[in-house]
């Protein structure tokens, strides 16, 4: 009942895809077998395949209209998506059959680097979109975001309250932990799921306790060293509820990584685009001009 | 001792009592010869505890106001100063806090008795006390409703810092308590040892919150309230003494919230020697068609009598009190009546129209006429003529529609939510290859409309016809408040659901008879039918609902069955066996067909034994597959747990395919003024199957229960949707259980595309719309939901704007492929 963004329909654009790039290569064949001219984009081989790829470009843009065309009657976003993933995918060659590989330092080569950033991001997209989704699944253990933070907030609350029976030190270092747990952090802290939480091992101090190994440590350290059995049955319960605070921060931290990068590869796909439509139009005007 | 005393002063009791005191004007009465009683302090309490501006409205449009009370749609404010206002105007003798406990004596002399132990006489009594019901009383000197002692808690933000004592142990006292335990101390007065009678998340909830030392919540178990000390001046703390296993203790507090229940007014009747419309919570008292009860000289109005809508109690107010003194009443809808009667082919009196189908039809001559008028007043009367003698027009709400000869009435697959009589003439049944001719007098559309399947059959309507089509809500108040009907059309259900189930060689007489035999079984959600290894001799034919069958050791569903289904018959056919255990996944009704009808019905067809046998083995083939495939039949069990075994239409989300971007909520918002109706996030999962809160259009929607102006409607393609007729009075979204229903106020209007996209004004395309939480001026509050797009030609929205393909809409048949092929 459920198909993804590449099967859809039976691969109904793959094989439109394929087409349009076999009818591209033939185009392209033709080029220096009649006219004895090198391969190049002003050939009409090369101008055919150069109004293809602009046709493509501006259809593959069109994707952001259509996504926000809430009553449209054209069809579905999906059934859009996975055209353009194809179309897309055509495209890199159409574009670069059209330059015929002629590269140099000008607004030309501009905009097939700008195509070919585009398009490179949209297949780390669609990388993400296809398999990420089900990572985060696995990784939740089938349970929502919000349950895994509700069941943080309920350990932190135990550990709030056991450390009030705790002495003084070990109570600011347990609530100096929960109050200087990080979870994200810098964008690159972020997109790694680097764990950037601190404690104060006494009022004043600082010290890094990346994954809770601080806390864990110290704790497992003073069990033995208990000299009552309430107490030891206190710092007990205190460590199994930290081990399970890490386990729950590394969950959440891999989560908002995935949530992440499904949203990352847009803020260089879309923009890039903007600026692949602008070098078109500048590349375009500029080959008039050399007739 | 007084002429008349009316009880309630509500929209209906003040409409009644305005008009005694017209006439005693009239007669020129120096006393007042009706006396109005209030229990509470102030006249029409359930708008009284509206919040503050609430906007309440003046449905149904399409009917006058009769009244010499003012009312028109307006905030609650205007409407409660208005009366008010009357009420000083006409001196109306008005006494509050006076509760009537009972009512005894007869026409001429009733004694009334109140709670004071007061004792008034009167020759007549109108009750219009409404349906809310009493809040049970705290039961000791000073437990009036003041700003001390409460009875109901609008909004705990209210208080802050206060020591509040919350009395009582049922969902509201829970709730209550750990709202206002935000910013207070509270004392929660439990009579019991435990909190038996509260739901199993408000039980969590509490215990959690009386053991939890970072919560100010105290709870006193055993405990009752010996008495009260009022504060001395308001504003002051006063105290409680609580009665404790341990003896006496008091409590100084600011405030005493009492949620002990209401004392529905069904006692009350039945002890004044009130008939009622039956057993059910919901039936209403009989009354005839002078708004009088099955006692005489007792005279019942307004929302108690079935009529929810002020405007309707108020007229009703009014022509009780013209009956009782004998004046003549020419009834406020006499209009519409003639209108919807005008494309008759005979020309008669409005009121002899009604005289005479009310005669023709057997089922309409058991109504008393109030009750029928009501009934004409809500249908549609549908003729039937030659084509070419059709108005090109199609006619508009209450007037006669003229529809062609041979027209489809319904297609089968088409959902419906109306009941068809016919008067004259007759219509043609066609089931498969099966046609049946109904005649007049007799009905059909009761199976869509009872067990909320779509229509089975296609019916064309005859030459020279007439036909009353009655929406549902109207239908099914009438099987409440009178048991004859009820059993009636519920017997033509049973033998037209006979019929097609088992297509027998019997004549309608012979299936009547073997109807009248069988046993009807309600289901609530989660009970068993049959359990997996008992020994059966009894197979079931499902009415409404869905029935799953589990496998205890697969601990998942491995078949379901809708209403219309047949289940169990394999214990008719030599394996008594039971293989798996029935349980109601949602309020189920079960036909019990034992081996002796089982046999009657398919005595003498071989053939259909021999199709029965081959569905039983298709089935066994189905759970064959189910069962090998076990994540799937857990996965088909927890969509049971959801609810979604009454769905139609639920939107199911993948989330091995989602993405998160929120698309589907941002496309249900744009195209539906604003407002999201569909919360992705909310909800719970199941091996990557998401269950949002959406609307799953229900087969038997729940929200369409009890919608005061009927606003709730149901497409033919199934959609439930909310029209502009919406009081937003909130009964919807009390009773969805799936929380699919808010009441929220119009999002404000969007810029243009190009002033947001030069000029960033507003909100853009997509983006949720700036409101700071406040309402536009003059704005009201209305029930909103999920249409299913209905309006769009592509389909719903949400579908179809994901962009990976993982929001799709389902309906049960198809959760076996959801699980199959993923």
């Amino acid at each position: 009942m459920y198909s993804d963004l590449l099967t859809w329909r039976r691969y109904r654009y793959l094989k439109m895809g394929a087409a349009l790039l076999l009818v591209s290569v033939l185009i392209f064949m033709f080029q220096g077998v009649e006219y004895g001219q090198p391969a190049n984009g002003g050939t009409w081989p090369g101008y055919i395949l150069g109004t293809l790829g602009a046709v493509m470009i501006v259809w593959l843009s069109m994707l952001g209209i259509r996504k926000r065309s809430y009553r449209s009657k054209t069809g579905t976003v999906q059934g859009w998506t996975s055209a353009h993933i194809y179309v897309g995918t055509a495209l890199l060659i159409v574009g670069t059959l059209h330059s015929a590989a002629q590269m140099g330092w000008n607004i030309h080569t501009l905009a097939w680097a700008l195509m070919v950033i585009v398009i490179v991001s949209g297949f780390v997209g669609t990388y993400a979109y296809l398999h990420l989704p089900q990572r985060m699944i696995t990784n939740r253990e089938n349970r929502s975001r919000d349950s895994w933070l509700q069941e943080l907030s309920d350990v932190d609350d135990a550990i709030r309250s056991n450390s009030q029976r705790c002495d003084a030190d070990l109570q600011v270092q347990l609530v100096s932990a929960l109050d200087a747990t990080r979870l994200g952090g810098s964008f690159w802290r972020h997109l790694r799921g680097i764990d950037s939480s601190v404690l104060q091992p006494a009022v004043g101090q600082v010290a890094n306790n990346q994954d809770q190994g601080f806390l864990l440590s110290l704790l497992s350290q003073r069990v033995p060293n208990a000299r009552e059995r309430r107490e030891a049955e206190l710092l007990n319960d205190l460590l199994s509820l930290v081990a399970r605070r890490r386990v729950i921060l590394a969950v959440l931290r891999r989560d908002a990584r995935s949530d992440l990068w499904l949203k990352l590869w847009l803020v260089v796909h879309v923009p890039t685009t903007i600026a692949l439509l602008l070098a078109l139009i500048l590349h375009i005007v500029s080959v008039f001009l050399y007739w | 001792m007084y002429d008349i005393v009316i009880i309630g002063a509500g929209p209906a009791g003040l409409s009644a009592a305005a008009r005694a005191a017209y006439w005693d004007k009239e007669r020129g009465l120096k006393t007042p010869s009706y006396l109005l009683l209030e229990g509470f302090n102030h006249s029409a309490k359930t708008i009284y505890r509206y919040q503050k501006g609430k906007h309440v409205m003046d449905e149904p449009g399409f009917l006058a106001l009769r009244s010499d009370m003012p009312f028109t749609s307006g905030t609650r404010e205007a409407i409660l100063g208005a009366w008010d206002a009357r009420t000083d105007d006409l001196n109306i003798n008005l006494r509050r806090q006076v509760e009537v406990t009972d009512i005894s004596g007869s026409k001429g002399a009733f004694e009334l008795r109140t709670s004071a132990g007061e004792q008034i006489q009167a020759a007549h009594v109108v009750l219009a006390i409404g349906t809310q019901g009493n809040p049970r009383a705290l039961g000791c000197a000073g437990d009036e409703e003041s700003d001390f002692v409460r009875y109901t808690l609008d909004d705990p933000a209210e208080f802050q810092g206060e020591t509040i004592v919350v009395v009582g142990a049922g969902d509201a006292a829970i709730e209550n308590a750990i709202a206002l335990a935000a910013y207070n101390k509270v004392i929660i007065v439990n009579r019991r040892s435990e909190f038996s009678r509260a739901k199993d998340g408000n039980l969590d909830a509490i215990l959690k919150a009386i053991h939890d030392a970072n919560t100010d919540l105290e709870c006193r178990y055993e405990t009752s309230v010996a008495r009260l000390e009022l504060p001395e001046q308001p504003g002051k703390p006063g105290a409680i003494v609580l009665r404790r296993p341990s003896g006496e203790e008091r409590v100084e507090c600011h405030r005493i919230i009492a949620r002990l229940g209401t004392i529905p007014p069904r006692a009350f009747l039945e002890a004044a020697g009130i008939e009622l419309g039956g057993d059910s919570i919901d039936a209403t008292p009989t009354i005839d068609r002078q708004l009088q009860s099955s006692v005489p000289g007792l005279y019942i109005v307004g929302a108690l009598a079935g009529y929810p809508l002020i405007k309707q109690a108020m007229n009703q107010g009014q022509d009780a009190i013209d009956f009782i003194l004998g004046r003549p009443v020419q009834p406020v809808d006499y209009p519409l009546l003639q209108s919807q009667f005008r494309g008759l082919p005979y020309v008669l009196d409005a009121e002899d129209v009604l005289d005479l189908y009310q005669h023709r039809v057997p089922m309409f001559r058991r109504m008393n006429g109030l009750v029928f008028r009501e009934l004409m007043i809500e249908s549609r009367v549908i003729v039937s003529r030659p084509a070419n003698a059709c108005p090109a027009q199609p006619a508009g709400e209450r007037e006669t529609h003229v529809i062609p000869e041979g027209s489809v009435l319904f297609r089968p697959g088409e959902f419906g939510t109306t009941f068809f009589t016919i008067v004259e003439g007759s219509v043609e049944l066609r089931r498969g290859e099966q046609t049946e001719r109904l005649e007049a007098g007799q009905f059909f559309g009761e199976l869509s409309l009872l067990s909320g399947r779509p229509r089975e059959a296609e019916v064309i309507i005859q030459p020279e016809t007439i036909l009353i089509e009655s929406p549902r809500r109207v239908l099914l108040k009438l099987m409440n408040s009178n048991p004859d009907i009820r059993e009636g059309i519920d017997r033509v259900f049973k033998v037209r659901e006979l019929k097609m189930a088992f297509e027998p060689n019997l004549t309608s007489e012979q299936l009547g008879e073997i109807a009248d035999q069988l046993k009807v079984v309600e289901l609530e959600a989660g009970a068993e039918l049959f359990h997996e290894g008992d020994e059966g001799e009894q197979a079931f034919l499902v009415r409404s609902g869905t029935i799953a069958m589990y496998l205890a050791a697969h601990e998942g569903v491995v078949s379901q069955h809708h209403s219309g289904d047949l289940l169990g018959q394999l214990a008719l056919m030599g394996a008594p066996m039971r293989r798996a255990t029935a349980i109601a996944a949602v309020r189920s009704q079960v036909m019990v067909l034992d081996r002796q009808s089982f046999l009657a019905l398919v005595g003498g067809r071989p053939d259909k034994i021999e199709a029965l046998q081959k569905a039983a083995s298709e089935q066994l083939l189905a759970t064959s597959d189910l069962v090998s495939m076990d994540s799937g039949a857990k996965a088909i069990g927890f969509f049971m747990q959801q609810g979604l075994g009454e769905a139609t239409d639920a939107l199911i989300i993948n989330e091995n395919l989602c993405v998160g971007c929120d698309n589907c909520e941002r496309a249900c918002a744009e195209t539906h003024a604003g407002i999201s109706r569909l919360e992705r996030k909310v909800g719970p999962s199941y091996n990557g199957l998401h269950v949002p809160q959406a609307c799953r259009h229900c087969e038997v929607p729940h929200c369409m229960k009890d919608c005061p102006p009927d606003a709730i409607r149901r497409d033919p393609g199934g959609q439930v949707y909310i029209t502009d007729a919406c009081i937003g009075c909130g009964n919807c979204e009390t009773n969805c259980p799936y929380d699919a229903i808010k009441l929220s106020y119009p999002a404000p209007k969007k810029p243009g595309l190009l002033s947001w996209l030069l000029f960033g004004r507003g909100p853009g395309p997509g983006e949720s719309p700036h409101t700071n939480g406040k309402p536009g001026e003059g704005s009201v509050k209305k029930a909103v939901k999920c249409d299913a797009c209905r309006s769009l030609p592509g389909g719903p929205a949400c579908v179809r704007a994901c962009p990976t393909g993982a929001a799709k809409r389902v309906s049960p048949q198809d959760f076996i492929e959801l699980v199959e092929v993923r």
